[in-house]
């Protein structure tokens, strides 16, 4: 904490921002008024996080920003500046889909994708913090992102077989360790 | 649904911040979460000139308990709304705010969502500024040149109105913790689950005292202290008390309705915590 203040960055001109995209050290310009969902995709080319609503309803553009779950339209690019953005893009290990993914390819969990990327990077944070969830929890979590083609139950199912797959070869990884 | 250009200045203290509200105060918002300012600016309902960022302003952060008086849970104004919910032992500490987080929004905005950001705004249907006035919360209100210390009712004063002077930011809440012998509930009628409330109950419930508050009718949360009634005068009290909070037909329900939904829920939180 310290010395000098930030000094006031000036609307209509250029910031120069970086954050960790995916792992990955990026830079782009914008003024301070850009939406991080606007920055992600026009700057870096991260058109995997998709833009619905833009006022923090929908949820497709939901991104995780060191970490926790976020609306990328609620935050300006200018506030992710030295932070770590994870999105879509980097769920998967080269060709690999991570478990999460291929959960959602098993149970049909979309249909046309839109809401998917928001939906993935909610699951992803949450399922770190609730790791044994009930139906119930799934949906009350589900309740910030909107799907108009599923109906949410394929969603459900998958988040819940993820769930329980990664306890069964958590606990098959401590009988291995025993 | 972009916002209109502003200044930005991401405060990396509170001095920093309170010196910017000082010098352009009217013109000033103070961005904590965003999760109603980024709506309200991608909306262009708000065009402010300068945007003080106080999201990773670290001495703002805090979430502690302080044993003075009565014990409170201080909450800054950095602090998320996430980061209080899953605190381990906020259920013995403030157990009505821990009822009333399920019902705020969602998940993924309450990751960001501020404590007091809610407080602030003052919408009349959100649950944080509910919760403080039922259990008689405090607001810490800095500016350059003072501190003050306001009870919620004091600090509520309308429809996103409060007594928050431009220059003024809101530094931190205080919740009073649990105290022997007090039971709680909380309930709220919603078009879905996370949207605004209709109306929204809190009722705090002693051996010998009710303490009520009703939000979403109103133009700020309301509470009332009522002997711990029971049966018909129970049932009487609430129909005063729909009447008493002046409900409005709005676009989607009517004043009757809201009524009823005083009378139910406050009957239903009553009860809970009963």
């Amino acid at each position: 904490m310290s010395g000098t203040p930030n000094p006031i960055l000036r609307h209509g001109q250029q910031q120069r921002v970086t954050l960790t995209l995916n792992g990955r050290e990026r830079s782009g310009h914008c003024e301070p008024r850009e939406l991080l969902s606007d920055f992600l995709r026009h700057e870096l080319g991260a058109t995997g996080t998709h833009v619905g609503c833009e006022h923090g309803v929908c949820g497709a553009c939901t991104v995780q920003i060191d970490g926790v779950a976020a609306r990328a339209c609620l935050t300006l690019a200018v506030q992710a500046d030295g932070r770590r953005v994870d999105t879509v893009e980097g769920l998967a290990d080269g060709d690999t889909l991570s478990d999460l993914q291929q959960a959602f390819q098993r149970h049909h969990a979309l249909q046309c994708g839109f809401c998917t990327a928001g939906i993935l990077m909610s699951c992803a944070d949450w399922l770190r913090r609730v790791p044994d969830p009930t139906e119930d929890q799934v949906r009350d979590m589900l309740s910030g992102h909107l799907c108009r083609c599923t109906g949410y139950a394929p969603i459900v199912a998958a988040v819940l077989d993820v769930a329980a797959r990664r306890r069964r070869s958590a606990a098959r990884e401590e009988t291995a360790h025993a | 649904m972009k916002p209109a250009p502003f200044d930005y200045l991401r405060a990396q203290t509170t001095a920093d911040a309170l010196d910017a509200l000082a010098q352009h105060g009217e013109d000033a918002r103070v961005l904590a979460g965003g999760q109603s300012l980024m709506a309200v600016l991608n909306m262009r309902l708000a065009q402010p000139g300068l945007l003080v960022d106080i999201s990773r302003t670290d001495e703002l952060s805090t979430i502690r308990v302080d044993r003075d008086g009565g014990g409170y849970l201080a909450i800054g104004a950095a602090a998320t709304q996430g980061g209080v919910e899953w605190r381990a032992t906020l259920r013995d500490e403030v157990p009505l705010l821990a009822l009333a987080f399920p019902h705020i929004s969602h998940f993924q905005i309450r990751n960001r969502g501020t404590v007091c950001g809610s407080v602030a705004h003052a919408d009349p249907s959100a649950e944080l500024p509910l919760v403080l006035t039922a259990l008689g919360g405090e607001v810490t209100l800095r500016s350059k040149q003072r501190t003050r210390v306001l009870k919620a009712q004091d600090f509520f004063q309308g429809m996103l109105t409060t007594a928050r002077e431009p220059d003024e930011l809101v530094e931190s809440v205080r919740f009073p913790l649990k105290k022997k012998g007090e039971r709680f509930g909380f309930a709220e009628c919603s078009a879905r689950h996370g949207d605004f409330a209709m109306v929204a109950c809190a009722a705090v419930v002693t051996d010998d005292a009710i303490t009520i508050a009703v939000g979403g009718v109103a133009d700020r949360p309301v509470a009332e202290f009522w002997p711990r009634l029971a049966g018909d005068d129970l049932r009487g009290a609430l129909n005063d008390l729909s009447w008493k909070l002046g409900a409005q037909d709005d676009a989607y329900i009517s004043a009757k309705y809201r009524r009823h939904l005083v009378r139910e829920l406050g009957w239903r939180v009553i009860e809970e915590a009963m």
